[in-house]
């Protein structure tokens, strides 16, 4: 779990260049972490990368928050 | 020059596909020859390119099925290594008069020449926005500008085309993929070799250069587009049709 969280930051921090400190599980992406939908695209194709697994568009849609990415990994795993 | 581009042409066994896949070979480009059902003559048109010195794959795929084209995508990808170039080619026509028009020879016509650009532009995405570099040409037609009698389905697929073109380059200038429209007016192909020799002669005199096109007329615009020298255009429909819609 935690393992997941910490490899899913360092790709946001990598690359939105968001504070490490901003992401939290909570944090939002488009709110907290300025990030635009089409940077929500592009880093859900890097977790599919870096995770090695296909996040459908109907599963992406609701990836909102960090949290809801690492829950949607570790369910997945 | 396209020296280690990877471009995906579709409906490129005949025609103005052809004439394309054709350049951007002789150009550098490896390219990956997309056919809905000609098998041989995409065959031919990978043998022409390999005989030149170039590399070429033919691949089997109906450009509205997105199935197909995602296996069509990762075939290039990993043949090649990468996706810089599509150019969205594949065409039909259905003509007929609307009184006459049949429901499913619209739908055929949106199908493939509409729905089929969204589907490929769709799949080659993702590579594109990895690689932050990528040049989508689509094929419209002068006719989806002006209206043309007899082809109200053909025409709403190219006026489509046209406005996705559009929609698409704004969605992904911010990826540094540009989205571009080349529109050709009366070329000799297959297609319009269907055309009565009294239609033929209305449109050559329609036509303020004096003569019909040819499909490397296209190409030449086409391959224009998808080299460095076309990095400052997005969203644009060129016309190439010898002054015939200004």
């Amino acid at each position: 779990m935690a393992d997941t969280f910490e490899r899913v930051k360092q790709i946001i921090v990598d690359r939105l260049d968001a504070d490490e400190s901003k992401v939290t599980m909570e944090a939002s992406f488009k709110e907290d972490l300025e990030a635009d939908s089409l940077d929500v695209v592009e880093l859900v194709m890097e977790l599919e990368d870096e995770f090695d697994t296909e996040i459908s568009d109907e599963e992406a849609e609701k990836i909102n928050t960090v949290g809801d990415a690492v829950n949607y990994i570790n369910s997945q795993s | 020059m396209l020296n280690e581009n990877v471009a995906l042409v579709t409906g490129a066994s005949r025609g103005i596909g052809r004439a394309i896949a054709l350049e951007l070979a002789a150009q550098g480009a490896k390219v990956a020859v997309n056919y809905a059902g000609s098998e041989d003559k995409a065959e031919a048109v990978v043998q022409e390119i390999k005989e030149s010195g170039g590399e070429a794959i033919k691949i089997q795929a109906n450009v509205s099925n997105s199935g197909e084209v995602k296996d069509m995508v990762k075939e290039v990808v990993e043949t090649f290594g990468k996706l810089d170039i599509l150019v969205n080619n594949a065409g039909i026509t259905r003509d007929n008069l609307l009184m006459r028009m049949k429901e499913e020879e619209f739908d055929d016509v949106i199908d493939t020449n509409l729905k089929g650009v969204f589907v490929c532009t769709k799949g080659v995405t993702r590579q594109m926005m990895k690689q932050k570099f990528g040049r989508i040409i689509n094929i419209s037609s002068i006719v989806g500008v002006s209206g043309n009698p007899g082809q109200a389905n053909y025409v709403a697929a190219k006026a489509g085309v046209i406005g996705l073109t559009k929609s698409n380059a704004k969605e992904l200038a911010a990826r540094n993929i540009t989205v571009n429209a080349v529109a050709p007016g009366y070329i000799t192909t297959d297609m319009t070799d269907q055309l009565t020799e009294e239609q033929r002669e209305q449109m050559l005199a329609m036509i303020p250069l004096g003569r019909l096109g040819e499909g490397e007329d296209i190409a030449r615009v086409v391959r224009f587009l998808a080299t460095k020298d076309a990095d400052y255009i997005t969203g644009q429909t060129i016309h190439v049709d010898g002054g015939m819609v200004m």
